[in-house]
C-alpha cells in the first residue's frame, strides 16, 4: 500500500504529506479524531509514534507527548487498537523505539498488520547493526522503512537504500526531534547524494514545521515528514493540528508544477 | 575458559555473547564507526600508551594502593584487601576512564566533551580532566543527583565545567544519560560524548573496560606479590558496572578466582524499588546496547532506585549479562539499609569511609561469615571515597533513603 501510494504520487507529479502523530496524544479519543483530520487534510502517509519512556531522538515536544500517551496507558499494544478503530484510508507507518517491539514479542508484525499497519520505522536500529532481528523486521509483513542521516557517507546510503522498503526517511539535521527555524543549507546536496544511489522514494523530516519548509523540500524530494509541528499543535486542539496540515498541503502542492 | 569463549567475552564485534552491540540513531553510526578506528589506532600507538600511563602516574596517582584490612578482615574471618581506586585524584576510579577517553578525543581532534554523572564522580573526573587538558566540558546530571551530590556539582563548576540539570523522568542517572546521548546527536561532529561506564553502544563498553581494566591488572600483581597468590573471590559493586569490569578482567581466566557483583537492593529485591538490573531485569534496549533491563512488559524503562546515585541506573554493561548467563561471575543485591551499614562499618574498622557504591560491596562481604576460610583472600574493589556521601547520609532519615 505504501509503493501504491508513492508510485500514485510520482504519476501525478505530486509530493507525499508524512504526517507524525503520538499514539494516544493528546488522549487515546482525540488521537483517532487527529489521525482522521490529518487524513482528511491531504496526508499521504500517517507515522504512528509509538509510546517509550526515553525517546533518546526526540526533542521536548515529542518526549512530552510520549509521556502524556503513557499517563494514558497507551503503550504499543494500545497503539494497534487505536489504529484498528481508526480505519483510515491512507498508509500507516509505526515508528518506534527499538524496545517496546522486543518486549511485545516475535507475532507483533502479524498483529500490526491486521490492525491495519503497513510499514514500520525503528529509530534505533540502524542499518546492519543486528541482522537477525532486521530480518525479522524485513521479511515480516510490514514494510521496512530505514533512516539515514546527514552524517552518512554515500556508500552507506547505498547500503541503507538495498535494505530500505516503502520510503527511505532522511534526516534533515542533525539532533533530535523538533523545529528548526531554518532547513540546512546543504540539504539539496544531500537529498542528491541520496538520490544518485537510491531508487525509492525519499521523505525528508527533522525540522519541519511550515508550508514553505515542505515546498523547499519538495523540490528536491519526493515528501516531507511533519512531527513535532503537528504535536505542538495537537497540544492546543485537534482542529489546530489538521489545519496546519491542510497549510502544509498547500505548501506542497505548490510545489507541483 | 577456551580460546573460542575469550573471543565472544571480548567484544571485538561490539558483541559479548547475545548482548551489547549499536543501537543507535542512524546520525551517531559515523561517528560511532570513527571512535571505533580512533580507539584501535591508539591502543596500537606506543605514544598513546606513554602518554596515558605517564598521566595516570604523575596527574592520577597510579598504582593505587593495596591495602591489608586487619580489623576488617577479623569481622569476616578471611583476610580481605583492599584496592584503594579511592585514593586516585579525584577519589575515585572514574579518571581513569575519563583521563584516556578525553586524551582519545584530542587525538580526533574533538575538543567539546560531553558526559552523564550520577552520583558525580565521573563529572568530577571528567571535568578535571577537561580542565588539565582545555577542553570545553558539559556535565549532563538529574535535578534529584543534583540535590543529593550538591558537592560535586560545585566541585565541576569550580572547574570550569557547565553542569547542566535534567528535569524529565526520575532526574537521575537514566535520564541524563539519555540527554547527553541528545546532545551528541546534535554536535557529534564536534564533540566526543564521554560515557562513564560499561554502557552505551559498541564500542564503549570495552573500550571503557580497557581503559578500567588497569585496575585488575595492578591489584592481580599486587596480590600475588602482598597475599602471595591470588584471591579466593574479587567483589565489586555494579551500577552500569565500571569498577568491577575493571578489576574482573584481569582475572576472567583464573578459574579459581570467583567474581563476585554486588546491585544495589533499594528497598528490597521485590519491593519495586531497587537498581538489581541483573538479578531481577530482563533483557532490553536501552542508551545503545542490548543487556539486562529494569522493564515493564511493555518495555518500558522502569525508574530504578538506590540510596547511591552511582549505583541509580535501570541498566547494566552488557558484558555483565553475558558474565551472568555464562556462569562467570556471580551477581548479588544489598539493600539501602545494609549499604549504610557497611558505609559505616568500614570507617569504624579500618579508618576508611568508602563510597555509598562501595559501600554495597563492603557489606555483602561483611555479611559473609564463613563463607571462606582463613586463608582465602578476598579482593575487594574501593571504587571510590565517601567523602561526598557524608552529607547525604547524615541527613535526619538518610537510613530510610
Amino acid at each position: 500500500m505504501l509503493t501504491d501510494r508513492f508510485s500514485a504520487l510520482r504519476a501525478g507529479g505530486r509530493r507525499a504529506l508524512v504526517c507524525y502523530a503520538t499514539a494516544g496524544h493528546p488522549d487515546p479519543v482525540r488521537s483517532i479524531a487527529l489521525w482522521q483530520g490529518l487524513e482528511e487534510a491531504g496526508a499521504d502517509v500517517l507515522e504512528v509514534g509509538v509510546p517509550f519512556s526515553d525517546p533518546m531522538a526526540d526533542g521536548p515536544v515529542i518526549q512530552a507527548s510520549s509521556q502524556a500517551a503513557l499517563a494514558h496507558g497507551v503503550t504499543l499494544d494500545g497503539a494497534l487498537a487505536l489504529v484498528a478503530r481508526a480505519r483510515l484510508g491512507i498508509p500507516v507507518v509505526l515508528f518506534s523505539y527499538l524496545n517496546p517491539l522486543l518486549a511485545a514479542g516475535p507475532d507483533v508484525l502479524r498483529r500490526a498488520a491486521d490492525a491495519g499497519v503497513h510499514g514500520v520505522l525503528v529509530t534505533d536500529l540502524p542499518v546492519g547493526s543486528d541482522p537477525e532481528r532486521e530480518a525479522w523486521l524485513g521479511d515480516g509483513p510490514l514494510a521496512f522503512v530505514r533512516l539515514v542521516a546527514p552524517t552518512t557517507p554515500q556508500e552507506r546510503m547505498a547500503e541503507i537504500a538495498r535494505h530500505g522498503r516503502g520510503f527511505v526517511y532522511l534526516i534533515s539535521r542533525l539532533g533530535v526531534t523538533g523545529v528548526s527555524a531554518q532547513l540546512p543549507s546543504d540539504l539539496p546536496d544531500t537529498i542528491a547524494r541520496l538520490r544518485a544511489v537510491c531508487a525509492l522514494p525519499i521523505c525528508v523530516g527533522f525540522g519541519v514545521s511550515r508550508p514553505e519548509q515542505a515546498r523547499a523540500i519538495g523540490a528536491h524530494a519526493d515528501g516531507v515528514v511533519v512531527g513535532s509541528a503537528i504535536v505542538r499543535a495537537a497540544d492546543a486542539s485537534v482542529d489546530e493540528a489538521v489545519s496546519l496540515a491542510r497549510a502544509l498541503r498547500a505548501g506542497l502542492d505548490g510545489a507541483d508544477a | 575458559m577456551g580460546d573460542a569463549e575469550m573471543v565472544t567475552q571480548d567484544g571485538m564485534d561490539g558483541r559479548f555473547g547475545a548482548f551489547g552491540g549499536r543501537y543507535v540513531p542512524e546520525t551517531l553510526v559515523p561517528a560511532l564507526d570513527e571512535l571505533e578506528r580512533a580507539l584501535e589506532a591508539a591502543l596500537a600507538d606506543p605514544a598513546f600508551d606513554a602518554e596515558l600511563s605517564s598521566m595516570l602516574t604523575h596527574y592520577v596517582g597510579r598504582p593505587s594502593a593495596l591495602c591489608d584490612a586487619p580489623r576488617f578482615s577479623a569481622h569476616v574471618g578471611a583476610p580481605v584487601w583492599l584496592k584503594r581506586e579511592d585514593l586516585n585524584h579525584t577519589g575515585a576510579h572514574k579518571i581513569n576512564n575519563a583521563l584516556a577517553q578525553a586524551l582519545l578525543a584530542l587525538r580526533m581532534g574533538k575538543r567539546r566533551i560531553i558526559a552523564e554523572t550520577g552520583a558525580g564522580q565521573h563529572g568530577v573526573a571528567t571535568a578535571t580532566v577537561c580542565a588539565r587538558l582545555g577542553l570545553e566540558c558539559v556535565v549532563y546530571m538529574g535535578e534529584e543527583d543534583m540535590r543529593r551530590q550538591r558537592l560535586n556539582v560545585y566541585r565541576m563548576r569550580l572547574m570550569g565545567a557547565t553542569v547542566v540539570p535534567v528535569t524529565a523522568g526520575t532526574r537521575t542517572l537514566k535520564d541524563a544519560t539519555t540527554e547527553a546521548i541528545r546532545d551528541w546527536v546534535t554536535t557529534c561532529p564536534t564533540s566526543h560524548y564521554i560515557i562513564g561506564s560499561v554502557v552505551g553502544p559498541a564500542p564503549y563498553p570495552r573500550m571503557v573496560r580497557e581503559f578500567q581494566a588497569i585496575i585488575g591488572r595492578e591489584a592481580r600483581t599486587q596480590m600475588l606479590e602482598r597475599a602471595g597468590r591470588l584471591p579466593r573471590a574479587v567483589v565489586a559493586c555494579v551500577g552500569g558496572g565500571s569498577n568491577a569490569m575493571g578489576i574482573f578482567h584481569a582475572f576472567r581466566n583464573d578459574a579459581q578466582v570467583e567474581l563476585v557483583g554486588v546491585e544495589a537492593a533499594g528497598h528490597g529485591l521485590d519491593s519495586g524499588a531497587h537498581s538489581a538490573s541483573l538479578l531481577r531485569g530482563t533483557p532490553g534496549v536501552l542508551h545503545g546496547s542490548l543487556s539486562y533491563l529494569l522493564q515493564d512488559a511493555s518495555g518500558q524503562v522502569h525508574p530504578a532506585h538506590s540510596i547511591s546515585a552511582g549505583l541509580d541506573y535501570p541498566g547494566v554493561g552488557p558484558e555483565h549479562a553475558y558474565l551472568k548467563d555464562a556462569g562467570r561471575a556471580t551477581y548479588v543485591a544489598v539493600t539501602d539499609a545494609e549499604a549504610l551499614e557497611g558505609f559505616a562499618l568500614l570507617g569504624r574498622l579500618e579508618g576508611i569511609i568508602p563510597a555509598l557504591e562501595t559501600a554495597h560491596a563492603v557489606a555483602w562481604i561483611a555479611a559473609q561469615r564463613g563463607r571462606w576460610a582463613a586463608d582465602e583472600p578476598v579482593l575487594l574493589c574501593v571504587s571510590g571515597r565517601g567523602d561526598k556521601d557524608v552529607a547525604q547520609v547524615s541527613e535526619p532519615g538518610a537510613g530510610s533513603a
